[in-house]
């Protein structure tokens, strides 16, 4: 498994944002992380990236411990963070270059042609991040995590404020990447999910409600849509089930 | 770390921050010397860079703290801090490749001043009546100074997301520690501890190595000075995962 999540808990002073959650995510799976605002979606993802710790509980990234093995860890995940950060005053190439270096990447000149294709920023590749548009500040991001080849990808709304074509562009390339890698992404729309993912993981208020295949939840629940079965889980309104 | 200073000296360079920052000090200080009669060499009548000396200090309290405000501040506040530390880099390795790229801009602004140095050195009655060995000593207890300077700038913009109170908390410590000490060393309350207290200051230190004699109390005293306040910026760092 590449990640093994088991009992993982986290507290912010006295609100507990994630309770006791387990999960596993095998390498070649695109799985879904679903949930509410605030349901603790992105405090997870901040945990298994080491970015900050549990409060309890543990969790394993391609078989190194989050808090043992932080540096192997590290190197094995490709992460765009929610809000997708990024150096504004930096050229495109000069921010992936950067990070090429970081990853002590070899023959990065050549790595940072082929990750500019796949993203399909061609054309905007030598201009600041900060005049691109947010479609492409969000490609950037997205070249930015995937340049390290890594293992695991873990994309916190990847393709939020993308046009539909470019919402296209970018699904086809995280499906793509999930045919070799373990991928998570955690969004709001639910085409998206039916579209890329595998297995949904549905959260709320920290806890997991819901953890199939996509098919799975739907023979579970038949007739409902995705959307319907969300609103039921995530709404404590009880849902007629098989 | 590497990866991180070469960033952040590019950074310095296509802003406007490093180039603004050596013109103001050589225009500062060149009219502290050459024009302004108070402080000016020629009208002082003797072949000595003193006023030099004792000048920058206090350019330095107000230049360093502008240098190094954004470096971490910045980085919180646009998210990508996040960025940073989720990549296979230490908190150690972004604090120390700050430092040295803010010590590099440091010493960029004192290489041209050597101009001031050769003109003396020509100007004099006897041609080369200058005192060589404290101008040595004094530049290094300048790049002291200014190392030390660095680490407390970064200190301040580790504390929060917003530059100007970087800005300001910088400027205060600069002060308190170069000359504030010294003050309150002449308190009477205070007298039995007097020699402690101008001890902590830079002051004392920067003096004795300005006579061109390097004593290694007064490196340890910058050494440990620059560690202490590295280590307190990594530990601020460090306190996400508190």
């Amino acid at each position: 498994m590449s990640i093994s999540v088991s009992n993982l808990s986290k507290d912010y002073g006295q609100q507990r944002a994630v309770n006791e959650i387990s999960f596993e995510a095998a390498a070649g799976e695109v799985l879904g992380f679903l949930g509410p605002n605030g349901a603790g979606k992105s405090t997870t993802m901040k945990i298994l990236t080491g970015f900050i710790p549990q409060t309890s509980g543990k969790a394993l990234v391609c078989g190194f411990d989050i808090n043992e093995d932080l540096h192997d860890v590290k190197k094995s995940i490709g992460y765009l963070p929610e809000h997708n950060p990024l150096y504004s005053e930096m050229y495109v190439k000069e921010a992936l270059n950067f990070i090429c270096d970081v990853h002590k990447i070899p023959n990065k000149n050549h790595r940072i042609e082929e990750v500019i294709e796949l993203t399909g920023l061609g054309e905007e590749q030598f201009k600041k991040i900060g005049t691109l548009s947010k479609g492409y500040r969000q490609r950037v991001g997205l070249a930015q995590a995937i340049l390290p080849d890594p293992k695991v990808l873990i994309l916190d709304e990847p393709t939020s404020g993308l046009d539909p074509n470019q919402v296209v562009g970018i699904r086809s390339l995280i499906r793509n990447l999930g045919k070799t890698k373990t991928v998570i992404i955690s969004t709001h729309i639910m085409q998206e999910v039916e579209a890329v993912c595998d297995r949904v993981i549905i959260i709320n208020m920290g806890s997991i409600v819901a953890d199939k295949r996509i098919e799975e939840l739907k023979d579970q629940y038949p007739g409902k849509s995705l959307e319907e079965i969300f609103i039921g889980l995530t709404n404590g309104r009880p849902l007629a089930s098989r | 770390m590497r990866a991180i200073l070469f960033k952040e000296i590019s950074g310095f360079f296509s802003s406007l921050v490093a180039y603004i920052t050596i013109a103001a000090f050589l225009i500062v200080t060149g009219l502290f010397l050459w024009v302004f009669p108070e402080s000016s060499i020629l009208e002082y009548g003797y072949a000595g860079l003193d006023s030099f000396f004792n000048i920058t200090p206090f350019i330095f309290m107000f230049l360093i703290p502008a240098i190094t405000m954004r470096s971490l501040a910045e980085e919180r506040k646009d998210g990508t801090f996040e960025l940073l530390a989720t990549r296979p880099v230490t908190d150690w390795d972004i604090v120390v490749g700050k430092f040295l790229a803010a010590i590099l801009i440091v010493v960029l602004t004192l290489i041209p001043t050597v101009i001031y140095y050769i003109s003396v050195y020509q100007l004099g009655v006897v041609k080369g009546n200058i005192d060589s060995g404290a101008v040595i000593g004094s530049y290094i207890g300048l790049f002291l100074l200014g190392s030390a300077f660095v680490s407390l700038g970064l200190f301040a913009s580790s504390l929060g997301k917003n530059q100007v109170i970087a800005f300001t908390i910088a400027v205060f410590l600069c002060f308190l520690f170069f000359s504030g000490f010294d003050s309150f060393s002449q308190l009477i309350s205070l007298q039995d501890i007097s020699g402690f207290l101008t001890g902590l200051g830079i002051n004392q230190h920067y003096q004795s190595i300005s006579r061109g004699v390097l004593d290694t109390r007064d490196l340890i005293y910058f050494l440990s000075f620059c560690m202490l306040f590295l280590l307190l910026t990594k530990t601020i760092l460090g306190a996400r995962k508190w």
